[in-house]
């Protein structure tokens, strides 16, 4: 396991000079199809001016004409055309406009993209790149505000990724395209504007991070000078937010110590980094917006429980239901800091 | 081009190592499934001597016949001993013995047994060779039944839409499993790429020799014009879908048997090119299965 430590600043989700989520991802499809003739994107209108339904692609049409291809609303010949160039060396990167939309791609990805390499005896590669928004909070509705990807978790051959703010989400990006093999990248919709946390000089607050592992890093982040913490939360994307703002009013108002471990790799994935944080904390909550019932968390609690550790452990995930529009019922069914702090304080017996 | 000699010899290696096969999985050897080509060779064989080696084929699950015949055409040669391995699920297989009869992957040639998954998956790969101006056109291949899948109409779409260079070749043996075409397709098969600015050609035949004047025709326009082609062959499929699932009438099958490309091929050759044909593909078939039979099955190499 290969470890870096550096600190941050946890004003930094405020006022920040940095890119946004969106100006990242933007800049590495930039760099990409710059240096990468290989690389294509397709998807529906990603054209300019339009730019893509949440501009991720914007710009790139009118650079690279030729390799941006603005395509019928057709996800599921989407992913199997983009797959089949990628069986024949190119580089096609897809965008599919809303996450919910997945269904629709599920076949070609689980009975084609994934299969390809190891079906014909690893006599072939498949690097093909699936980008696509999920997630609510924006008041999108029943179909246009899921998280998806539990569907696509364990799905053999298929690397499903999530970029946060924390780590360098264009480079993880570039990392997917450079990638041999079918990965799906999960954006959730309120990353766009977030701007990228800064690394900065430490006060009462700063988390010390170690970073595990280079191509997908997972995050281990702990209270600076703390002896023992007391609470291991972990989760991914966007949900890192809401997990940061609940260990700040944990630390704050219970004075209970989190680390926070923040997956950018959701499967396959690595435990090693989780348990040797829960090792310290013996409790643990997972945190994601997809629906709680046999969902990540489950899979994270039942390697743990493999594993033999003695912990108190716990999630923290959508309702079993689908997202309301209202805002109140949208609010009730997704998780919240809220009820992060409250499933903390039941961990605790509090 | 191919001379009626070898248009020949390719139809009965085909009839030859299916009919060796459904004896293999009567008797046991073989596990799983396979779905015999048996009726429908002169579809392959006629195809395959107007391709180009480097041309991409996708295949479907009834892909031996297609296999054999490609394998034919290319410089290698065939190749029915690693074909009989992989079915055998043996490490010296096509795949390894990973695919099985449906998945398999040789030179250019890929099949999978999904209905219909393979269309946008070749009319990508006929984007990649049109972008890389390889000059190579993309082959992909569908019965009846999958035109019910609705990702066919998507690639129609795009293949026409994008100037992509595939051809589609329909084999409409009328049969989709047990259900007849009369409950599954409405309109006509032509009309559906008609409606998408795709020209077709139809031949209702099992004369190789019809069959290849319409294939040269089919992919000549693919490759002179960069344009997807439809190619329409109704056909008959002798033996049962896969391997006992027969539920037409004996009178039926009577019937149709009588448009035996084989029969309808034969006279065109000498008694003596005949015999010489049936001893050479007997041998070729008992080397394969005999080879194919004494080769260890694969070991797990997988890390997880
Ligand atoms: C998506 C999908 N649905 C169903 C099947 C099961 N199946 C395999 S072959 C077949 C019939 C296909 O009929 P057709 O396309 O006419 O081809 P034919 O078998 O006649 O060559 C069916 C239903 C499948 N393999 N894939
Ligand atoms: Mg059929």
């Amino acid at each position: 396991m290969k470890v870096k430590s550096f600190v941050i600043h946890l004003s930094s989700f405020i006022y920040s000079p940095m890119p946004t989520v969106l100006e990242s991802l933007n800049q590495a499809l930039h760099h990409a199809l710059l240096t990468d003739e290989r690389v294509y994107l397709l998807g529906e209108d990603i054209l300019d001016p339009y730019g893509g339904a949440f501009k991720v692609t914007r710009g790139l049409s009118a650079k690279f004409p030729e390799r941006v291809l603005t395509t019928p609303i057709s996800e599921a010949a989407i992913v199997g055309v983009a797959s089949g160039m990628a069986l024949r060396s190119l580089r096609p990167v897809v965008e599919i406009m809303f996450g919910d939309f997945v269904t629709l791609i599920a076949d070609q990805l689980v009975n084609h993209a994934t299969k390809f390499r190891w079906m014909y005896n690893d006599m072939v590669r498949v690097p093909l790149v699936v980008r696509t928004p999920m997630g609510g909070g924006r008041g999108y509705g029943p179909t246009h505000s899921q998280s998806l990807e539990k569907m696509f978790l364990g799905v053999p051959g298929l690397r499903v990724v999530a970029p946060n703010t924390l780590g360098d989400p264009g480079q993880l990006l570039a990392n997917a395209i450079a990638e041999d093999d079918p990965v799906l990248f999960i954006e959730h919709k309120l990353l766009y504007t977030r701007p990228l946390l800064q690394a900065s000089q430490g006060d009462l607050t700063d988390f010390e991070i170690q970073q595990c592992g280079e191509t997908y890093p997972t995050y281990v982040l702990r209270i600076s000078n703390l002896e023992s913490s007391n609470l291991t939360l972990a989760t991914y994307g966007y949900n890192f937010e809401l997990v940061c703002q609940a260990a700040l009013e944990l630390l704050m108002e219970r004075e209970i110590f989190c680390e926070i471990v923040l997956f950018s790799q959701l499967s396959p994935f690595d435990i090693a980094p989780l348990l040797d944080s829960l090792r310290r904390t013996r409790r643990l909550l997972t945190v994601e917006e997809g629906g709680l019932t046999l969902g990540w968390g489950a899979e994270i609690l039942a390697r743990l429980a493999e594993s033999g550790i003695q912990a108190n452990m716990r999630r923290v995930a959508a309702l079993d239901l689908p997202i309301a529009n209202s805002r109140p019922l949208e609010d009730a069914i997704l998780p919240s800091v809220e009820k992060i702090v409250d499933a903390a304080l039941a961990l605790h017996g509090t | 081009m191919t001379d009626n000699f070898a248009l020949y010899r390719i139809m009965l290696l085909i009839r030859r190592f299916e009919e060796r096969l459904l004896a293999e999985f009567s008797t046991g050897k073989l596990v799983g499934t396979t779905h015999a080509y048996i009726g429908q060779e002169a579809n392959a064989a006629g195809i395959f001597s107007v391709t180009d080696a480097q041309d991409v084929i996708f295949s479907n699950h009834r892909c031996h016949g297609h296999f054999l015949a490609y394998g034919a055409s290319s410089p290698q040669g065939s190749d029915p001993y690693r074909l009989a391995a992989e079915l055998m699920g043996k490490a010296t297989g096509l795949v390894g013995g990973r695919g099985g009869s449906q998945h398999i992957h040789w030179r250019n040639f890929y099949s999978n047994g999904i209905q219909g998954g393979i269309l946008p998956v070749a009319t990508g790969m006929a984007l990649a060779e049109k972008v890389k101006k390889s000059g190579q056109i993309a082959l992909a291949f569908l019965g009846d039944g999958t035109l019910g899948e609705g990702v066919l109409y998507e690639s129609l779409n795009i293949a026409s839409l994008w100037n992509l260079p595939i051809l589609f070749v329909v084999e409409n043996n009328r049969y989709a499993q047990t259900t007849p075409i009369e409950l599954a397709v409405s309109g006509t098969i032509a009309g559906r790429f008609t409606a998408f600015g795709i020209p077709t050609l139809e031949r209702d035949t099992s004369d190789v020799l019809e069959i290849q004047a319409a294939a040269l025709e089919a992919v000549g326009s693919v490759r002179r014009n960069g344009r997807p082609f439809g190619l329409i062959l109704h056909t008959n499929r002798f033996s049962a879908h896969s391997k006992g699932d027969d539920t037409r009438s004996a009178a039926e099958i009577a019937r149709i048997r009588e448009k035996d490309p084989l029969l309808i091929h034969a006279p065109r050759l000498t008694d003596a090119e005949r015999a010489r044909a049936e001893s050479e593909i007997a041998a070729i078939i008992e080397d394969a299965f005999a080879q194919a039979t004494a080769d260890p099955f694969p070991k797990m190499k997988d890390e997880r």
